[in-house]
């Protein structure tokens, strides 16, 4: 029983939030590695792109609400997705044509790329706050639960309650699903190889009759694509400040890093990786101890580091990796 | 006599400032090997770049079939027939055999498979691995899917940089006997060797590059008479 107790509350606390917030920092990831992968530079603009996205699907979620459309028991939101990725994807593609297009044909060094996106990324912030502004805005309508802590409890006669939310299930649900598509895209057709083959060398792409000018196209809806679903699974999860997407930056380099810079399948792993660690490394793990270990009475909460820091655990691991293994773990480019 | 298929006459430029190329000139008839040698550092490979538009040229205009491309991208120069397998960094390290072969066809929108048959029996053991990256392959097997790659455009003039580079003498024979084979379907073909006798053997026009300069140029069976050559450049 108490063995259960334990894995309930494990599940509960640790497993079910991991798992939903390392599909978002994958999600997120895989933006960045994209772009890196294609245009070279690390896109310091990404999570301000990721809060403009989901500034904008919120947007329309209200239209669609005051218009009394929905997708009940579903969010909005999700149905004003596709609209929020359409909007994002214009800002983002003129923002290529109007800015990183001059430094492509200088062929500027990355450095001067990411400095570039810092601009960009100080004024998509502003741009977001001016549209939105500064608060905390949940927009999750739709069902709460799918399982509640209590009905569990009555259900199963455990003294640890497992809460299931929607949310959760929709992120994980709908980061497979972009997944598999972006695989399926990236592998199987002939735009998605091109993508993969300017990304491995770019010269012979070009000897290979490539446009480099499509291939950037594509990556930017992509990235704007990821950026804006991911931004919108995380405010639907927790809930919407603009403040909070540039602090996400650092997790997700750290994913894309860790996974090996420009690689996807190294981006997703990065992202569960420090997903788990952040969540693991702040969770006070006295209650689990008490059931596994009865005997055995500690005196503090068992929590490694208090929340507030929980950007130290990537930021650690993030210098770890670049210390020992600076291509990644699934052999990206080196930073 | 008709025109040269390709002719690139009087190129003059570099990548920065100095000139790397002064006044060089090539030709390649219809269905002719055409052979470039030279020591390291001649500026070989700069010239093949410049004939495929890779390099801004101060002078000099390059004609295919008759046709003016001097102010055309390398993509465009890819659309009117011209294959490049370059010197280094020649193949899509992470996709497999196959893809790097699809990739070479990119601009090509009617049924590949025929072409990729014949790339296939061209060089056997790329079927054979055609599911593993090509990064992954030997150094010899790499320059064949470089090779099949450029092939894969179904081009009527393949430049080719040194493909015989880091392979075995086996190897090598093998791949100059294929050379031979794709001149013979019709293609042209412009090659730069570090294998100067071997390669001005098959040759029929040779050009000796000195320094971004023509030194010599003949027919390769005159340039390996020629005592000179021999003295300079063929070791004897
Ligand atoms: N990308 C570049 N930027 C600047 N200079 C270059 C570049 N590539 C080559 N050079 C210079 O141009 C000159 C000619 O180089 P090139 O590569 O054409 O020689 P090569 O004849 O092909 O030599 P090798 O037989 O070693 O391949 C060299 O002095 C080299 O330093
Ligand atoms: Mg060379």
């Amino acid at each position: 029983m108490d063995i259960l107790n334990a894995i309930v509350a494990l599940a509960n606390f640790v497993l079910i939030p991991a798992a939903a917030y390392g599909a978002q920092l994958a999600l997120g990831a895989l933006g960045v590695t994209l772009i890196y992968g294609i245009l070279r530079f690390s896109n310091f603009a990404h999570g301000d792109t990721m809060a403009f996205g989901t500034a904008m699907v919120i947007l329309v979620t209200w239209a669609l609400q005051g218009a009394g459309i929905g997708i009940a028991p579903l969010p909005t939101a999700l149905l004003a997705l596709p609209f929020g990725i359409g909007l994002t994807a214009a800002l983002v593609l003129g923002t290529d044509r109007a800015v990183y297009r001059f430094y492509r044909r200088q062929k500027a060094a990355p450095v001067i790329l990411v400095i570039v996106s810092m601009g960009v990324m100080f004024v998509m912030n502003g741009l977001t706050r001016f549209i939105i502004g500064v608060e905390d805005i949940a927009f999750d309508d739709g069902a709460r639960f799918i399982v509640n802590a209590r009905a569990f409890r009555d259900a199963t006669g455990l003294d640890e309650g497992l809460a299931l939310r929607s949310t959760q299930v929709i992120t994980l649900v709908t980061a497979l699903v972009v997944v598999v598509w972006l695989f399926w895209f990236l592998n199987r057709t002939r735009t998605g190889k091109s993508m993969r083959a300017f990304s491995d060398n770019e010269d012979l792409a070009l000897l290979s009759g490539i446009n480099p000018e499509r291939v950037v196209m594509y990556a930017w809806l992509i990235a704007s694509a990821l950026a804006t679903i991911a931004g919108t699974l995380y405010g639907l999860d927790k809930s919407f400040k603009a403040f909070n997407y540039f602090q996400l930056l650092l997790p997700i380099f750290a994913a894309a890093i860790v996974g090996g810079l420009g690689n996807p399948v190294g981006a997703i792993a990065g992202g569960f990786l420090i997903a788990f660690s952040e969540v693991g490394v702040t969770y006070a793990w006295k209650k689990v101890a008490g059931y596994v270990l009865p005997f055995w009475e500690p005196d503090g909460l068992l929590q490694l580091l208090s929340t507030e820091y929980k950007f130290a655990v990537s930021f650690v691991i993030l210098i770890a990796v670049l210390l020992f293994r600076p291509t990644g773990l699934f052999k990206g480019k080196s930073v | 006599m008709s025109a040269p298929y390709l002719s690139a006459e009087g190129m003059t430029g570099g990548y920065g400032a100095a000139d790397i190329l002064h006044d060089c000139t090539l030709t390649v008839d219809r269905g002719q090997i055409a052979v470039i040698v030279g020591p390291n550092g001649a500026g070989k490979s700069t010239a093949m770049k410049a004939v495929f538009g890779m390099l801004r040229l101060r002078a000099g205009r390059v004609t295919l079939d008759g046709e003016d491309i001097t102010a055309l991208s390398p993509q465009a120069r890819v659309a009117k027939g011209m294959g490049f397998v370059p010197q280094v960094a020649n193949v899509f390290p992470t996709m497999s055999v196959e893809e790097n072969l699809e990739m070479g066809a990119f601009l090509r929108r009617d049924d590949i498979r025929a072409t990729m048959e014949q790339v296939y029996a061209l060089f056997p053991i790329l079927r054979d691995k055609r599911r593993q990256n090509a990064g992954e392959l030997s150094g010899g097997q790499r320059q064949q899917v470089a090779v099949g790659r450029a092939l894969m455009t179904q081009p009527k003039l393949l430049m080719l940089d040194e493909p015989t580079a880091g392979v075995s003498p086996i190897v090598m024979d093998e791949l100059f006997d294929r050379i031979i084979e794709v001149a013979r379907s019709g293609i042209s073909i412009l090659m730069v060797e570090q294998n100067a006798r071997q390669a001005l053997e098959i040759a029929d026009r040779g050009y000796v590059l000195v320094q971004g300069a023509n030194r010599f140029a003949d027919t390769g069976a005159a340039l390996l008479a020629d005592p000179e050559v021999r003295r300079t450049f063929l070791g004897g």
